[in-house]
């Protein structure tokens, strides 16, 4: 197993910049069964990564450790070279505020309206006055276009509106590493056009690190600097879009066009 | 050469195994009482402290609950004053009355009543609310916007119980005592007066308090019991079911169980 002092081992189509997130060697099981077996990647600082995969090949579970949200059995994540895995909860915490996350229903408090969802993490985490929250959730609001509807309650909003809701309170605190939990998935290929300019809208205009997952190729190739597919617990192949087009795996050329391959039918 | 096969397993085998399977269940839904216990006073009196939310839930559990534990120590009180009133008549001992009631009432009827009534309302609110927190990805989210969930929605929710009950419980005192008063005097033909001197007559202050302590500890279970079963929660919407079916029967009956150790302390 790799130590976390350890340099990171590299993969082939590794830039030289250092990683932001580093994955090594990441096992879950869950109730005996293997979700993740020996996950490895990096995601660079400012880059947008995307984890395609199917259903059940672990891409949650993969994501939900990098925020430490489900502790590994195996192996370790490292942010900005703090080992999340082996932290005091304390020091969690504190990683944990570089991040922001959008689930993939949204996740939005019920108890409360959409001003109140966004204004929560600046309630909870700085000495803002009320006025400059007020201009900061009407700021996150805007970026997802959904400016005007801060008093309303989240069960008036469409599955869409949720996400927005969702990804504006991820970015209410600046965070520098934005996580997305299938942000297309259940949508309208309209609906899910527009999250994806929304996505690209807040890469383009904030100083982020994102990773995505998704199920969705057309979302994947729209949003991505690198992608990576995960089968079965484990990274096939990681690659800038034009280039994972290209690559001669027959799962993934099955993935791209939408055709299993034969022992999956079976 | 293929592997052998298992042998089947017999019926002492099966038998031994469900066993040793209810006892790691047992094991570890006592294990998660106590790891919510532990972590809700380890967060108890840290910063930032939500006082809104506190005040919230405060009134949720006080405010809001009079009317259910006011309503059942009333008709507890009437009836009391009744059985023991047939009861007492049969040796002569009718202006004792009183005197049962206020000690029965204050020691025990009204914190373990008032408890199970609130295990009912409280407890499965609290495992329905964090349960479906937990189903919808809630508590994950707080997890993620850098907030312990057990901060911000166990700690308020615990404290308001253990603050709340005493008072509920001295509303249901002053209720049952008043019901048996009515139904003693309105029904029985007692003497208002001597009624009411018999009730204070052998009460005590530690009757009093050891009734308010136990009230305390039932809202410390009760709430820890259904945030425990809430927290856990998997499953989806079955699962919510679930844990606030098991927040009341584990609730009530950590409840009447405690009940007899804190009597057997408390005299």
């Amino acid at each position: 197993m790799t130590s976390p002092s350890a340099p990171v081992p590299a993969p082939a189509d590794a830039t030289p910049a250092v990683p932001r997130i580093a994955v090594i060697d990441l096992w879950k099981a869950f109730r005996g069964k293997e979700v993740l077996r020996g996950v490895n990647l990096e995601v660079t600082a400012g880059e947008s990564f995307v984890i395609l995969g199917g259903s059940g090949a672990g891409k949650s579970v993969l994501l939900k450790h990098l925020i430490g949200l489900i502790q590994p059995d195996r192996g370790h994540v490292v942010v900005d070279g703090e080992d999340l895995t082996c932290a005091e909860p304390a020091v969690c915490l504190q990683i944990r505020r570089k991040f922001g996350m959008s689930f993939q229903e949204g996740a939005l408090f019920d108890s409360m309206n959409v001003f109140e969802n966004v204004a929560f993490p600046l309630r909870r985490h700085t000495r803002m006055t009320e006025a400059e929250i007020a201009d900061r959730v009407h700021e996150c609001l805007q970026l997802v276009n959904l400016d005007g509807i801060g008093r309303k309650a989240t069960n008036e909003l469409s599955g869409g509106m949720r996400r927005r809701v969702g990804f504006a309170r991820a970015i209410a605190l600046q965070p520098e590493i934005l996580l997305f939990d299938e942000p297309n998935t259940g949508l309208d290929p309209l609906t899910s056009a527009v999250i994806d300019e929304v996505i690209i809208g807040m890469r383009d205009r904030l100083p982020v690190t994102m990773v995505t997952i998704t199920h969705d190729m057309r979302s994947a190739f729209r949003i991505a600097d690198r992608i990576a597919m995960l089968r079965d617990g484990r990274i096939l192949a990681v690659a800038q879009p034009e280039e994972f087009r290209q690559l001669p795996d027959p799962y993934i050329q099955g993935f791209l066009a939408g055709e299993p391959l034969e022992e999956e039918v079976a | 050469m293929k592997p052998a096969e298992p042998a089947p397993r017999g019926y002492l085998h099966r038998q031994l195994e469900a066993i040793g399977t209810r006892v790691a269940s047992g094991c570890e839904e006592v294990g998660r009482f106590f790891y919510i216990l532990s972590t809700t006073l380890h967060w108890t009196f840290r910063r930032p402290f939500d006082l809104k939310e506190w005040g919230r839930q405060m009134v949720r559990v006080g405010v809001d609950s009079v009317p259910v534990v006011g309503l059942t120590a009333l008709f507890t009180g009437a009836v009391m004053a009744l059985q023991t009133f047939r009861g007492f008549e049969r040796f002569h001992a009718e202006g004792f009355v009183a005197s049962v009631l206020s000690l029965s009432l204050t020691r025990e009827l009204a914190p373990v009543l008032s408890a199970l009534m609130m295990s009912g309302r409280i407890g499965s609110a609290l495992a329905a609310e964090l349960g479906t927190m937990r189903v919808t990805e809630q508590i994950d989210a707080l997890y993620a916007m850098a907030t312990e969930p057990i901060h911000y929605l166990v700690v308020p929710r615990v404290g308001a119980c253990v603050l709340m009950l005493p008072p509920l419980v001295m509303c249901a005192n002053g209720l049952g005592i008043l019901g048996g008063w009515v139904v003693a005097v309105n029904l029985l033909g007692a003497n208002p007066v001597v009624y009411w001197q018999r009730t204070f007559q052998y009460l005590d202050l530690n009757d009093v308090m050891s009734g308010l302590i136990k009230a305390a500890v039932f809202g410390l279970i009760l709430s820890v019991t259904g945030c425990t079963k809430g927290y856990f929660t998997s499953g989806g919407a079955e699962g919510v079911g679930r844990s606030t079916t098991a927040a009341v029967v584990m609730g009530s009956v950590v409840i009447l169980l405690s009940d007899f150790f804190l009597t057997k302390i408390l005299f």
